[in-house]
C-alpha cells in the first residue's frame, strides 16, 4: 500500500447512497428524521446554593462531584503507593513503618484505585457528564436517584477513610480480601477494619446500581431524534457497555461482601474450613476459600473490562477528532467493545490457576483468555490505522492517547502471558502480575483520563488549559511511569514475589536492591508531577485564555450545546435533531474538515460523505 | 517532531533493556524448562507485535503530522484489512495457546513412579512428611493435630504407622525422581514456590492440592511462600535439598516414622494434647 493518497480522486462509497451532487436535485425527504415518540421530561431546577451544588440533580454537577470524590481518594492512593514504595527502595528511611503498616497501605491502595478511583471516575464522572450531553439528552432519565447515587457513593468512601481511624486500623488482607486470612487474626486489621471494608463496598455497590440504571437507560431510551445506536460516539458504547457489565458483576461482590460478614460477625462457615489457630481449632468447618475467589473474580474480571472499556470508547473519539479522521472500522469497534464485554464473564477463573482449584479448568480459561486477545488487538490495529495518513494535531490530548497505545500494547502483551496457564505458573504472585495489570489497568487508563481532562477541560469550565505545563504534564508521567513497570516484569522473572515486606535476601536476587530503588525514586517523581495539573487547572481557573465554542472542532453533540459551560438542561430551546454518526472528518468537498451530528445532508449535498 | 523521537527511543530503550538485562530468570532445576521455552516464544511473538505497533504508530506522527493545507484520509471502513489483521491475530494466539495447553497438560498429569511429598503449612512455617515402606501417606485430620501428631494422622489408620515425619522446614529429595507435592493448610492460604524449579501451587485449608515437578540439580534452594498469608508472608521461609540417590537414601534412614515419634511421646509420657493447650 502506498501512502501517497489523493484526496481529490473520487471515493467509492460503500453505501450505495451516495448524494447525487452532480445535477444539484434533492431528495425532498433527504433531511427527514423520524420524531420523537416520547415528549420531552420535565426537569428539576435548583433554586438554591444547596439545590444546585450540592444535593444537585444536574448529571453534570452530579459528574463533577463524582470526580472530584473520586481525585481525592486517587490521592489518598498515591500517597499509600509512595509510602510502601519508601518501604521497598529505601526501607532504612521507612523505620517507622511496621509490616503491619505496609500490607494495610498495599491493600487500601489497590481498593482504593480500582473501586473508588478508576470505576467511579469513569462511570460516575465522565458517565454522568458526558451520557446526556452526547446522546443529546437534557439530563439522566432519573435525575433524583442519580443525586442518591453520588451521596451513596460519598457515604461509602467516608465509611472507608472511617477504617483508617479505627481500632486495628483499616483491613491489611490484599485488595482481593482472600479468606479466611482476611478476618482470622494474623492479617491487620481483622477486626473492624475488614467490617468497615465490606460495609463501605456493600454501599458503593448499591450506590452504584442507582447510577448504573440511570446511564443504562438514559442510553437507551433518552437519545434524540436521530441518535441511532450506531451513531453513538464511542465513548456512549464503551461507558454503557461497562455499566452493563457492572450491574452483572457488582451482585457478586455484593453477596460475597455479605457472606463474609456473616462469616466475621457471626461465625457461619461460608468460606471457612476447619481452622487450627495457636493450637486451638476455631469454631468453623466446611466452608470453601476458593468459592469466596470465584465470586471474587466472577466481579473482579469484568471489573478490569468495567475500567477498560470506557477508557477504549474515551480515547477512540480522543484519536479520531484530534487526528481529523474517523475513527477506522467503527462498527468493528463497536462489536469488539461489546464483544470483550461479554467474553469478560467467561475468564475469572485465570486470576486463579495456581489456586487449588480443579486444575482442569485451565484448559478452558486459559481458551477463553487468549481469544479475547483477537477483539482487544482489533481495537488497538483501528487506533493506529486511524492515525494512518491522518492529520494528526501532536497536542497534549494527543500525547496522551499515544502514550495510552505503547502502554496498552505492552501491558496486553504481558497479559498474553499470564492468560496462557502454564506460563502463568512461574510467573504468577511474582512481580510481574503487579508490572503488568498496573500496566494495563492503571497506567493505560490513567493516560486516557489525562487526556479526557484535557480534552473536556474547555467544555466544563469554559478555558483553555495550559499546553506547555501539559506536555510537562505529559512527559513525566509517560516516562517515569514506563520506567517504572517495564523494569518491574523483570522482578517478576527473576522470581520476586509480591506482598513481601521486605525484599528476599536470597544471593540470586540481591541484585534487585538497586532495581528498586530506582522504581522508588521514579514512582515519587511520577506522583509529584501529578500535582502539575492541579496547578494548571487552578491557574487556568484565574487567568486562563477563555474557550471558544467548540475549541477542538468536534462533531459530537457536547460541543454543540447553547451556552458553553452548558447549563441545567444541556441543549436550550430545542433539543439537537442527529443526522449522522460524529466521525465525519475531512470528508473530500465539504467545506470545513469536519461535519457536526447536527448538519442536514442537504447542507453538505456536494461532498462525498457515506451514509452512516 | 521531539514526540516521534522520544516514543522512538522509548521503544529501542526497551528492547535493549530486554537483551542485555542482567535481571533474568534463575537458572531452572526441574523438568518444567517448557515453560520457559513458552516464555521465550511469547516474547518473541508478543514483543514482535509490541514493536511493530509502536513503530507503525511513531511512523504516522512523524508522516501525518498536522498541515493546515492537508486532509486526512475519507474512508470508514476496509473489510479486507479487516479480515485479514483478524486472522493474522487469531494465527498468532493460536501458536501461543497449543504449547501452553500442551505443558498444562503434563502439569496436571502426574507420573506414577512420582514419590508423594505431603507439604503443611501453617502462619508461618512449612512441615513435610514422606510415605513409608508402603508407599502410602495415612489420612489425616485437622483435630487430630497435637504435638505428638503434628499432621493430624488418624491413629487408626494402618497405613499412616509408617509415615516418615520430617522434623524440619527443610525437605531432601532425590535427583532425576519425579516429585508430587501434596499441600495441606491447617489455617489460610499459603503456597510453597520455589523460583528454580517454576512450579508453584496454593495451599487450601480444608483441601489438599498438589503439583509435581523432576528436580534435576543437585544442590540446596530457599522456599517462599507465594501466597499472602498475614503479617509474617515476607518471612516464611523454608527450604529444600535435591541429592543424589546414595545420599537421600541415607539421609532418608535418619528419619522419625510416626510409630516412633509417638512411642517417644509416650515415653516422656506428656499428653500432646495438653501441652498444646498451654
Amino acid at each position: 500500500m502506498s501512502d501517497e493518497y489523493d484526496n481529490n480522486k473520487s471515493y467509492q462509497a460503500q453505501s450505495s447512497e451516495l448524494m447525487d451532487g452532480s445535477t444539484g436535485s434533492v431528495n425532498p425527504d433527504i433531511d427527514y428524521v423520524r420524531p420523537a415518540e416520547v415528549g420531552e421530561q420535565d426537569l428539576y431546577h435548583g433554586h438554591s446554593f444547596i439545590e444546585k451544588w450540592v444535593f444537585c440533580q444536574d448529571a453534570k454537577v452530579i459528574g463533577v462531584q463524582y470526580f472530584l470524590t473520586a481525585v481525592f481518594t486517587g490521592i489518598v492512593g498515591l500517597i499509600l503507593s509512595w509510602l510502601m514504595r519508601l518501604q521497598l527502595g529505601f526501607p532504612e528511611l521507612a523505620g517507622f513503618m511496621t509490616a503491619e503498616h505496609y500490607y494495610q497501605f498495599v491493600t487500601m491502595h489497590g481498593m482504593i484505585m480500582v473501586v473508588y478511583f478508576l470505576t467511579a471516575l469513569f462511570l460516575g464522572g465522565f458517565g454522568n457528564y458526558l451520557i446526556p450531553l452526547m446522546v443529546g439528552a437534557r439530563d439522566m432519565v432519573f435525575p433524583y436517584v442519580n443525586m442518591l447515587s453520588f451521596w451513596m457513593f460519598f457515604v461509602a468512601v467516608a465509611v472507608l477513610m472511617a477504617s483508617f481511624f479505627v481500632p486495628g486500623g483499616p483491613t491489611g488482607a490484599g485488595w482481593t480480601l482472600y479468606p479466611p486470612q482476611t478476618i482470622l487474626e494474623g492479617t491487620p486489621g481483622s477486626g473492624m477494619g475488614i467490617l468497615l471494608m465490606l460495609i463501605s463496598l456493600s454501599l458503593f455497590v448499591i450506590g452504584f446500581t442507582m447510577g448504573g440504571l440511570n446511564y443504562m437507560i438514559t442510553i437507551l431510551q433518552a437519545r434524540t431524534r436521530g441518535m441511532t445506536l450506531m451513531r453513538m460516539p464511542l465513548t456512549v458504547w464503551g461507558i454503557f457497555t461497562a455499566t452493563v457489565l457492572a450491574m452483572l458483576a457488582f451482585p457478586a461482590l455484593l453477596v460475597s461482601a455479605i457472606m463474609m460478614t456473616l462469616d466475621k460477625v457471626l461465625q457461619t462457615s461460608f468460606f471457612m474450613p476447619t481452622i487450627l489457630k495457636a493450637g486451638e481449632v476455631l469454631e468453623y468447618g466446611g466452608g470453601s476459600p476458593i468459592l469466596f475467589q470465584h465470586l471474587f473474580w466472577f466481579f473482579g474480571h469484568p471489573e478490569v473490562y468495567i475500567v477498560a472499556l470506557p477508557a477504549f470508547g474515551i480515547v477512540s473519539d480522543l484519536i479520531s477528532v484530534h487526528a481529523r479522521k474517523n475513527i477506522f472500522g467503527y462498527r468493528m469497534m463497536v462489536w469488539a467493545i461489546v464483544g470483550i464485554g461479554g467474553l469478560s464473564f467467561f475468564v475469572w477463573a485465570h486470576h486463579m490457576y495456581v489456586s487449588g482449584m480443579n486444575p482442569w479448568f485451565g484448559f478452558f480459561f486459559a481458551t477463553t483468555t487468549l481469544i479475547i486477545a483477537v477483539p482487544t488487538a482489533m481495537k488497538v490495529y483501528n487506533w493506529i490505522l486511524t492515525l494512518w495518513r491522518g492529520n494528526i494535531r501532536i497536542n497534549t490530548v494527543m500525547l496522551w492517547c499515544l502514550g495510552f497505545i505503547v502502554t496498552f500494547v505492552n501491558g496486553g502483551i504481558t497479559g498474553i502471558f499470564l492468560g496462557n496457564v502454564s506460563v502463568d505458573v512461574p510467573l504468577s504472585d511474582t512481580y510481574f502480575v503487579i508490572a503488568h495489570f498496573h500496566m494495563v489497568m492503571g497506567i493505560a487508563p490513567l493516560m486516557v483520563i489525562m487526556g479526557a481532562v484535557y480534552h473536556w477541560f474547555p467544555l466544563v469550565a469554559g478555558k483553555m488549559l495550559h499546553e506547555g505545563l501539559g506536555k510537562w504534564h505529559f512527559w513525566i508521567t509517560f516516562l517515569g511511569a514506563y520506567s517504572i513497570y517495564f523494569p518491574m516484569h523483570y522482578l517478576g522473572f527473576i522470581g520476586v514475589p509480591r506482598r513481601y515486606f521486605e525484599m528476599y535476601d536470597s544471593p540470586y536476587m540481591t541484585s534487585a536492591v538497586g532495581m528498586n530503588e530506582f522504581i522508588s525514586i521514579a514512582a515519587f517523581i511520577v506522583g509529584a508531577a501529578q500535582f502539575i495539573l492541579v496547578f494548571n487547572i487552578i491557574k487556568t481557573l484565574k487567568t486562563g485564555k477563555k474557550a471558544e465554542q467548540n475549541p477542538w472542532k468536534a462533531n459530537s453533540l457536547e460541543w454543540y450545546t447553547s451556552t458553553v459551560p452548558p447549563e441545567h438542561g444541556n441543549f436550550g430551546e430545542r433539543l439537537p435533531v442527529v443526522h449522522r454518526w460524529p466521525y465525519d472528518f475531512s470528508v473530500p468537498g465539504a467545506k470545513d474538515d469536519f461535519i457536526p451530528q447536527t448538519t442536514a445532508p442537504s447542507e453538505v449535498i456536494h461532498t462525498e460523505v457515506e451514509k452512516t | 517532531m521531539h514526540a516521534g523521537i522520544i516514543f522512538l527511543l522509548v521503544i529501542i530503550g526497551s528492547v535493549l533493556f530486554h537483551i542485555f538485562t542482567p535481571w533474568y530468570w534463575t537458572d531452572i532445576a526441574s523438568n518444567w524448562g517448557g515453560m520457559d521455552d513458552t516464555i521465550t516464544l511469547t516474547f518473541w511473538v508478543g514483543g514482535g507485535v509490541f514493536v511493530a505497533v509502536c513503530l507503525f504508530m511513531i511512523y504516522c506522527v512523524f508522516r501525518y503530522s498536522h498541515k493546515e493545507d492537508r486532509r486526512a484520509e475519507y474512508k470508514p471502513e476496509d473489510k479486507k484489512l479487516e479480515k485479514i489483521l483478524t486472522w493474522a491475530t487469531t494465527l498468532g494466539v493460536c501458536a501461543l495457546l497449543a504449547p501452553g495447553l500442551i505443558i498444562w497438560n503434563q502439569y496436571v498429569n502426574v507420573p506414577k513412579n512420582a514419590i508423594e511429598v505431603d507439604v503443611m503449612a501453617w502462619q508461618w512455617g512449612w512441615q513435610y512428611r514422606l510415605p513409608g515402606a508402603d508407599g502410602k501417606l495415612g489420612t489425616t485430620q485437622v483435630r487430630n493435630i497435637a504435638d505428638n501428631n503434628p499432621f493430624g494422622i488418624n491413629p487408626d489408620d494402618p497405613f499412616g504407622r509408617d509415615d516418615i515425619m520430617v522434623e524440619s522446614d527443610v525437605i531432601n529429595l532425590e535427583n532425576n525422581r519425579p516429585v508430587k507435592i501434596l499441600l495441606r493448610s491447617v489455617d489460610v492460604l499459603h503456597n510453597w514456590y520455589v523460583p528454580q524449579f517454576r512450579a508453584k501451587m496454593d495451599a487450601v485449608p480444608g483441601t489438599v492440592t498438589f503439583y509435581w515437578f523432576e528436580p534435576n540439580k543437585v544442590g540446596e534452594y530457599e522456599v517462599l511462600c507465594a501466597e499472602y498469608c498475614g503479617v509474617g508472608h515476607y518471612a516464611m521461609r523454608g527450604g529444600v535439598e535435591v541429592q543424589d540417590k546414595d545420599d537421600y537414601e541415607i539421609w532418608l534412614s535418619e528419619q522419625e516414622t510416626f510409630e516412633q515419634l509417638s512411642a517417644r511421646y509416650e515415653k516422656l509420657n506428656v499428653d500432646g494434647n495438653k501441652l498444646a493447650k498451654k
